[in-house]
């Protein structure tokens, strides 16, 4: 399942794993335990240094808006915290009494509490770098993943549109400049790319292959023998024969999972999206050439 | 009381710590995430640790732009994550840069636990990719 990532409003709050002035020193183990918890439970923790120093006053008052509970075994004694800048709320949870995970739930607010929905964050990243805004990506992804800035420039736009798993569009960019960080293999997950990579077929897919057209204009030069071979087959079953060994051959070289296959369009759905694509990216051009637009077109909203 | 006395000798700079904890993916090994953690804890060393860089750059969280606020060439952000490219472009896609030259990262999916560590405490051994 992937749903939506929680808007940063409702982040959940930051603990603060305390054991300076007024409070004790945690053993290793312990301390290993609580922020292993905290962790996997999704909340973000400070570790400031043990010795008491100004440190702690920083870490402790450096809310940036989110709310802070300060967790520490501080003997009953528990101190009293402020955020200097009197936007967070400050919670301060010994960790003598009870279960410190139970004790941080129940700090945070019901709505801010983190995995609410359980969105994986599955999503293409582009390297800069490497990208020349060429927009295959853009026509490729069906899922409207990606858009296009006021500037004209490719983003990421719907990242929990993404298909979990799926790392497709990764394989079409000329450049291998989408990466998923949490793909297992290289250069995709991140690690350095290799001349080898960019020339390597296996990252190149020709996908207007699979829907037996001229969809993908902007893949027009790596599909032309596929094309030849569509045009002269106009038997029906034949071409459907030619689409599953093409999906076979697609699930094998993109890695895409079942259910992504499942949930592709049709041929006919696809080409409308291309063809809009097409439309908005040429009414795009065309607009950015003037001033005036220049200037309205930073409210514009780019996907399709 | 501890086990274990803070330990803060080797750090060469003021610089800050991040571990991402990539809670919501096996890709990280294990292990090497608890190494580190545990070794983190261990040493004294103050830092911040999250659950998953990859879903605070998703949501965009403001978070990211404190973590990687002052970072400079002299007190470099040392993060203890995954392939440094990677680490770069989400801090991008969030839209809160690192700073070129201000940040160095140690890959937990292809170190050991040592040489991660080692790292971000700022000790002995190769620079890191950044
Ligand atoms: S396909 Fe690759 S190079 Fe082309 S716009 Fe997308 S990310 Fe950039
Ligand atoms: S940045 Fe790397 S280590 Fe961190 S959550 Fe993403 S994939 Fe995992």
């Amino acid at each position: 399942m992937n749903t939506h990532p929680e808007p940063a409003s409702s982040r959940p709050p930051r603990v603060v794993l305390y054991e300076g002035r007024g409070a004790a020193h945690l053993k290793a183990g312990r301390r290993f335990e609580v922020l292993h918890e905290l962790l996997e439970a999704g909340y973000a923790v400070t570790r400031p240094a043990p010795a008491p120093s100004l440190d702690h006053e920083a870490a402790v008052t450096e809310s940036h808006g989110e709310a802070l509970i300060v967790l520490g075994e501080f003997g009953g004694g528990a101190p009293r915290w402020e955020d200097r800048a009197g936007r967070a709320a400050i919670e301060v949870v010994d960790l003598a009494h009870g279960d410190p995970l139970d004790r941080v739930h129940s700090s945070s607010e019901q709505d801010h509490a983190p995995r609410q929905n359980g969105w994986l964050p599955w999503f293409p990243v582009i390297d800069y770098d490497r990208c020349t805004n060429c927009m295959q990506c853009l026509s490729f992804c069906l899922f409207d993943v990606y858009g296009v800035d006021p500037e004209g420039k490719i983003q990421v736009r719907n990242e929990s549109n993404c298909k979990t798993n799926c790392p497709a569009c990764s394989r079409v960019c000329p450049d291998v400049a989408i990466l998923f960080p949490k793909y297992k293999k290289g250069p995709i997950n991140g690690d350095q790319v290799r001349s080898e990579d960019v020339q390597s077929e296996a990252m190149k897919v020709d996908i207007s292959a699979l829907l037996g057209g001229d969809i993908y204009s902007t893949l027009r030069d790596r599909s032309q023998n596929a094309r030849k071979r569509f045009s002269t087959e106009r038997d029906e079953s034949k071409a459907l024969l030619e689409r599953k060994k093409c999906l076979k051959q697609l699930k094998k070289d993109l890695d895409i999972p079942d259910e992504v296959l499942m949930t592709l369009p049709s041929a006919g759905e696809i080409e409308e999206r291309a063809r809009r694509a097409k439309e908005k990216m040429e009414k795009r051009k065309a607009r950015s050439k003037s001033e005036q637009d220049r200037r309205s077109a930073t409210t514009e909203e780019w996907g399709i | 009381m501890s086990d274990r006395e803070p330990r803060t000798e080797g750090r060469g700079d003021s610089g800050r710590i991040l571990y991402c904890h990539c809670a919501y993916a096996k890709v990280v090994p294990v292990e090497t995430k608890r190494e580190v953690l545990e070794q983190l804890g261990a040493s004294g060393a103050a830092f911040e640790a999250v659950p998953d860089l990859c879903e605070m750059s998703a949501r965009k969280d403001p978070a990211l732009a404190r973590l990687c606020a002052g970072g400079s060439e002299s007190a470099k952000l040392r993060i203890a994550a995954c392939y440094p490219r990677a680490v770069r472009w989400l801090f991008h896609a969030a839209g809160t840069p690192l700073a070129k030259g201000a940040f160095e990262v140690h890959n937990m999916r292809e170190q050991s636990a040592s040489e991660v560590v080692a790292g971000v405490l700022n000790q002995e051994g190769e620079p890191a990719a950044t």
